[in-house]
């Protein structure tokens, strides 16, 4: 059993400056990664691996956990930094990220033995429907572990991810709680310009889930959001966050362009400067 | 050892069966169904086990998603469909969910070859082959009958602990085999012994190949038949052997000549002992509606086909 829950929401706050400021230092010494986003969710991964989630850094495998399918494997760093933060590996093993034989491959595999790890993921869309399966066999098993799925908005317009709802809500697996990263930036821009995901709340809906809004950003607000779809019977739940794409850094936030470039060795100090002045 | 037709059986039948066996032996045995359960022969584990049995809808990418979740849990899951859809429709699912994964997902895919018939060609998987054995920690099984998909899917589900696609048919074709006859996953079956040519098949051109070379050995022909009914992992030493021993192999499969059995039994010959090798299957075409029996007498997939094959091959 996780001994570490913290629901001090300053103390909170303070592992999310951590984590970000270790995102910066991973992905410029690895010289390429996703930076908006995994900036965007280092709340959200705060507020899970440190107050949501049962989970135990001691023994990863322990059966009763919740578990954590991230399906955008593309933010791994900011899972990468949880986890470490959790202590689930020395952080000093953050900036091997991306380098050959590192346990912290570009998207997350798990045939590299890194601990903490559900799943290699990386094509959009594929985890939900992972989760679901693993919603059913709690189930089916009477157990009482949940499920978290971490989505991603631009990743919604995969048509796997509608077949996934679509089962969920099915099989009633109240014991399921997505989570869309709502920073409405994708590679090639805005989602509305990309391609329109809109009306978001209502296709969920639509769908037979319940769900939750929230800034993604307000540590309060995500605990209450998190609890609430744990309350939340007969159906599975999802929490739309939204989310400002390199959140922490004044100068690159929302700017799309920061989805898949590494800060410059130069940037670092600056960028981590930001962090400690937000 | 002689072969007698036991009467007409699809393969899809023989896995099904095999499921269910499977299933009762083992509780954490899971079926995944897409629609067409009954027409995969999935049926009988459903009925069976319905609590068991989780149907997911025409949504093949969500099939194989769940699959990888159940299997995460200690599930065995066994999701079959049409071969077209749960091998290629799914493909980027089979690669990271299960494959990079390396979970013991168990993937049917039914109704593969021309001999699906009047469905035509969006219907008759001859690449499934192909794709599923690039993927790495894939194991591809073919089997030759409805006896032996039984024998191959029951042990598939029960002693295997990686990922498996197991190919059959819709077809009712000769059901010879028996299920005392030893099935190692990853070793192939020598059905005949024969010094002249060897015929290295799989799926149920296993049985036409049989008739060819009794038929030929009436002509003073001694022709090996080889059931390879593991496309991977291969079993390189049974090729070398037939290599070295016949100097001359014909492969036969209902699949594309390019990638599939012929492609991976060439891999080994041309690395270890090259002989001629030549190729019976579709060539690089799609299919078309038509009775099984025309088709395959068409797309030249026929025991009279084989035998052929193998007099222009001595001929040379």
């Amino acid at each position: 059993m996780n001994t570490k829950k913290i629901s001090f929401i300053h103390a909170l706050k303070d592992i999310s400056k951590d984590i970000r400021k270790d995102i910066i230092r991973m992905i410029a010494n690895a010289g390429s990664g996703h930076t908006g986003g995994s900036l965007g969710l280092a709340d959200i991964f705060t507020v899970l691996y440190f107050n949501i989630l049962n989970h135990d850094p001691e023994n990863p495998g322990w059966e009763e956990r919740d578990r954590l399918i991230l399906s955008i494997g593309h933010v791994a760093p900011v899972q990468y930094a949880a986890l470490a933060y959790a202590g689930y590996f020395p952080k000093e093993e953050l900036l091997t990220l991306r380098k050959l034989g590192s346990r912290l491959q570009g998207h997350p595999g798990r045939d590299h033995g890194l601990p903490g790890l559900e799943l290699s993921a990386g094509s959009l869309g594929q985890g939900l429907s992972v989760a679901v399966g693993m919603a059913i066999a709690a189930k089916k098993d009477y157990k009482n572990h949940r499920i978290y799925c971490i989505n991603g908005d631009g990743e919604l317009q995969e048509g796997s991810i509608w077949e996934a709802a679509m089962s969920a809500s099915f099989y009633k697996l109240d014991n399921l709680t997505a989570l869309v990263d709502r920073n409405k930036l994708q590679i090639d821009g805005r989602n509305e310009d990309v391609m329109n995901i809109e009306p978001l709340k209502l296709k969920w809906e639509a769908f037979g889930w319940n769900v939750i809004e929230c800034s993604g950003h307000d540590i309060a607000a995500l605990i209450a959001a998190f609890d609430d779809a744990k309350n939340t019977k007969g159906k599975p739940s999802v929490i739309i966050a939204e989310t400002i794409m390199g959140k922490g850094v004044k100068s690159i936030e929302n700017d799309h362009r920061w989805h898949g470039k590494p800060p410059s060795l130069e940037d670092v100090e600056r960028f981590i400067e930001e962090i400690d002045n937000g | 050892m002689v072969f007698e037709n036991k009467g007409n059986k699809a393969t899809r039948t023989g896995f099904g069966e095999g499921v269910l066996s499977a299933g009762e032996k083992n509780k954490d045995v899971m079926g995944i169904g897409a629609d067409i359960t009954s027409s995969v022969g999935m049926n009988l584990f459903a009925e069976k086990f319905p609590e068991r049995f989780i149907s997911l809808g025409i949504a093949e990418q969500n099939c194989v998603g769940v699959a990888t979740g159940l299997a995460l849990s200690g599930k065995i899951p066994v999701f079959a469909t049409y071969a077209v859809f749960s091998a290629m429709r799914t493909t980027d699912q089979v690669r990271i969910s299960v494959c990079y994964n390396n979970l013991h997902v168990v993937i049917g895919g039914a109704h593969a070859g021309i001999s699906v018939g009047p469905d035509g060609a969006t219907h008759q998987a001859l690449e499934d082959i192909a794709i599923m054995r690039v993927l790495p920690n894939m194991t591809v099984i073919s089997p030759c009958d409805a006896t032996q998909a039984k024998v191959a899917t029951k042990e598939a589900i029960l002693n295997l602990n990686s990922p498996v696609y197991i190919r059959f048919g819709r077809e009712a074709v000769p059901d010879f085999t028996s299920e005392d006859l030893k099935l190692e996953i990853g070793k192939g079956q020598v059905l005949k012994d024969g010094k002249d040519v060897t015929i290295i098949s799989t799926g149920h051109l296993t049985w036409e190949a049989l008739q060819a070379a009794f038929s030929l050995e009436k002509e003073g022909i001694s022709a090996r038949v080889i059931n390879l009914h593991t496309i991977k992992p291969i079993d390189e030493e049974i090729i070398i052997k037939a290599a070295r021993e016949t100097g001359r192999i014909i492969t036969a499969e209902e699949h594309q000549i390019f990638g599939g059995l012929g492609s991976a039994v060439a891999e080994v010959v041309v690395k270890h002992h090259p002989v001629p090798i030549s190729f019976i299957g579709m060539n690089d075409s799609f299919g078309e509606s038509g009775k099984p029996e025309e088709l395959m007498q068409k797309y030249g997939m026929t025991s009279l086909n084989i035998a052929e094959r193998v007099r222009e091959m001595l001929r040379k």
